[in-house]
């Protein structure tokens, strides 16, 4: 055995790992602490970027914990689609915990345990080929974000804290059931088999199995905040720390994965008790929460509560390239879901800076003091903004110009181009007169020493997350190449399965 | 015995739901603790329902109970006895904060307009 083929569980238990150590140093220096964690974090990135050069040509990647045969142990496998996540989480995690260096990781214990434990859930959700094991690592990363969270203590925070969590928990207890009933028809959990398995179902057991995927459905659409469970996203993550809410901006994602991951697998191209399931419910959910995510952010009093809408929103398109399912949706999905989660960090991690250049009035939407730096936060902003909105030149553009190609042949074409291109330019208004409030109707603020000047240390990482969303732009053709890999893969389930189960049937 | 249990599933399940609905705090981790004994004992019979068979392998049985429910069902207990643990003391943390026990804890004047 070499040790490249230990490389998939290496994203799992490198966090772990570093979680532990963390806790048994808890009590260590804070730079230690700092730097072990920031030295775990940092190792994800060559990791993710090994993993994507292993899956690039196509190849899944099966790993098989204690050398259990699958479909009997459980299986890690990496393809294109698990890389790009995984690629995704490492770098907007770096740049949350070089943000968080700045005092925050202070205000609380454990924050660098629980940070380390979030991204050892996340890694093992995007790598996970098993059903139950998805739902432990959905746990892992939930408990270690309630941690998260409510770090930092306060009155909001813990209210907001409260609903996320028991809305949470009640949704875990409806993934239970899910997997419950898919074990009790199929008698497996690896979801390669279970493919296998819900394809050569008996026409008896259609309802159930159909049941259970809607249900799965819906705890997916919780995790991921689409129509009407998103309800619980904006309050919690306008009322956390900065750089939470900024790691945060994946964890929709996961639910966004889930879908994709589950449905490619379970509804497959067979065209078993499963297919095209989710035909009736994904599209129009999508194309509903764009357009109330939307009109969250136009009615937001504050700029966290507003870059929480977007994101709602933005999770709307994404689930919308998925929902439409053909190659080009797909590919669009998929090359914009990195450039939102960095955009929506991006914004996030400014929100809190111009929330504490602005004193007492915080984020709120009312005409304020002149910040200090006034003119590097607000080309930061203005750039943020444009990403966030899907604004030429940058590549939220191109995703949702990918996207609306994409839409060209099917039946909703005049509804998808209706909600997104009237969403985008709501987007637009709202981000723009957010920003002339927050920038230009400004009075002098000389001698007002409650302002605090956002150091170098902030703005780095912000600045980081947009020199990402410039990269992707730049380099759009071999980025949105590999997204039509990908989605070419996953339109192929066959592969998966055959990967996983080492061609038996 | 299988309408049996499924009765006490779905009653235990009704009650956690209902529960769960409440306004008060400590309700809701009523309900949810409700939920999760209904999900555990769902995911527990889902391996079928047998009488005195062993789960592992002997030379004179003559079946099997499937044994992978029962370890799935361990796993879920821990987590979902964890997840009460850290909800119970959430909700103390809210009533300490919040001065009340409503679960949107919006009751007290001051907290009125912020």
């Amino acid at each position: 055995m070499s040790a490249a083929m230990h490389l998939p569980i290496l994203p799992v238990v490198l966090p772990l790992f570093a979680g532990i150590a963390l806790l048994a140093l808890r009590n260590a220096p804070l730079a230690l602490q700092r730097g072990l964690s920031l030295a775990a974090t940092l190792a994800l990135i060559p990791l993710a970027f090994a993993l994507i050069g292993t899956a690039a040509d196509g190849t899944h990647l099966v790993y098989q914990l204690g050398d259990w045969m699958a479909p009997y142990g459980i299986v890690l496998v990496v393809d294109r689609l698990a890389a790009w996540m995984l690629l995704t989480t490492a770098l907007l995690a770096i740049f949350a915990l070089l943000y968080a260096l700045n005092g925050i990781d202070r205000e609380g214990r454990h924050f660098h345990v629980l940070f380390q434990l979030q991204l050892f859930g996340l890694n093992g959700a995007f790598l996970t080929g098993d059903l139950f094991n998805l739902f432990v690592f959905f746990e892992i990363l939930l408990l270690a974000s309630y941690g998260l969270l409510l770090h930092g203590g306060g009155r909001l925070r813990v209210k907001a804290g409260l609903h996320y969590v028991v809305i949470n928990l009640v949704g875990s207890t409806l993934f239970l059931f899910a997997v419950g009933t898919l074990y009790g028809v199929t008698g497996t959990l690896n979801m390669a088999d279970l493919a296998v398995k819900i394809a050569a179902a008996p026409a008896e057991n259609a309802a159930l199995l159909q049941s259970a995927a809607l249900l799965l459905f819906g705890v997916f659409a919780l995790k991921a905040a689409l129509l009407p469970l998103y309800l619980w996203l904006p309050a919690a993550y306008a009322h956390t720390s900065a750089p939470v809410a900024a790691l945060f901006a994946i964890m929709t994602k996961v639910g966004a994965y889930s879908i994709l991951r589950v449905y490619s697998l379970l509804a497959g191209e067979a065209g078993g008790p499963l297919a095209n399931l989710l035909d009736a419910w994904l599209v129009p959910l999508a194309l509903a929460t764009l357009a109330l995510g939307t009109l969250g952010a136009l009615a937001s009093s504050g700029l966290r509560q507003q870059v929480a809408y977007l994101m709602v929103a933005s999770i709307g398109t994404l689930l919308l390239a998925f929902g439409l399912g053909n190659a080009g949706a797909l590919a669009a999905g998929l090359y914009y879901l990195p450039h939102t989660t960095f955009a929506a960090a991006a914004l996030f991690l400014l929100a809190d800076q111009i929330a504490q250049a602005r004193g007492a009035l915080a984020d709120r939407f009312e005409s304020g003091p002149e910040m200090p730096r006034a003119s590097v936060l607000g080309g930061l902003f203005f750039l943020a903004a444009m990403a966030m909105s899907g604004m030429p030149p940058l590549s939220g553009f191109l995703g949702k110009f990918m996207l609306l190609k994409g839409a060209l042949d099917e039946p909703s074409l005049a509804w998808v181009w209706g909600v997104v291109l009237a969403t985008g330019l709501a987007g637009v208004i709202a981000l723009a007169r957010s920003g002339s409030l927050l920038f230009y109707r400004t009075r002098s603020a000389h001698g007002d020493a409650s302002l605090v000047v956002p150091g170098a240390g902030m703005l780095a990482p912000t600045a980081a997350l947009m020199l990402l969303i410039v990269v992707i732009t730049v380099w759009a053709g071999p980025f949105s190449a590999y997204a039509g890999d990908t989605a070419a893969q996953l339109l192929q389930p066959r592969l998966y399965i055959d990967a996983v189960l080492g061609g038996q049937r | 015995m299988e309408a049996l249990i499924a009765i006490v599933i779905g009653v235990l399940t009704a009650g956690g739901v209902f529960l769960a609905l409440r306004g008060q705090t400590f309700p809701v981790v009523l309900g949810l603790t409700l939920l999760s004994y209904a999900v555990n004992l769902f995911l527990f019979v889902m391996g079928r329902l047998a009488i005195g068979l062993p789960p592992v392998i002997s030379e004179n049985a003559q079946g099997y109970t499937d044994p992978l429910p029962q370890a799935l069902v361990l796993t879920a207990i821990v987590i979902s006895f964890g997840m009460t643990a850290f909800v119970i003391v959430l909700s103390l943390k809210a009533r300490a904060e919040l001065g009340n026990d409503h679960v949107d804890g919006l009751q007290s004047e001051e907290d009125r307009g912020s």
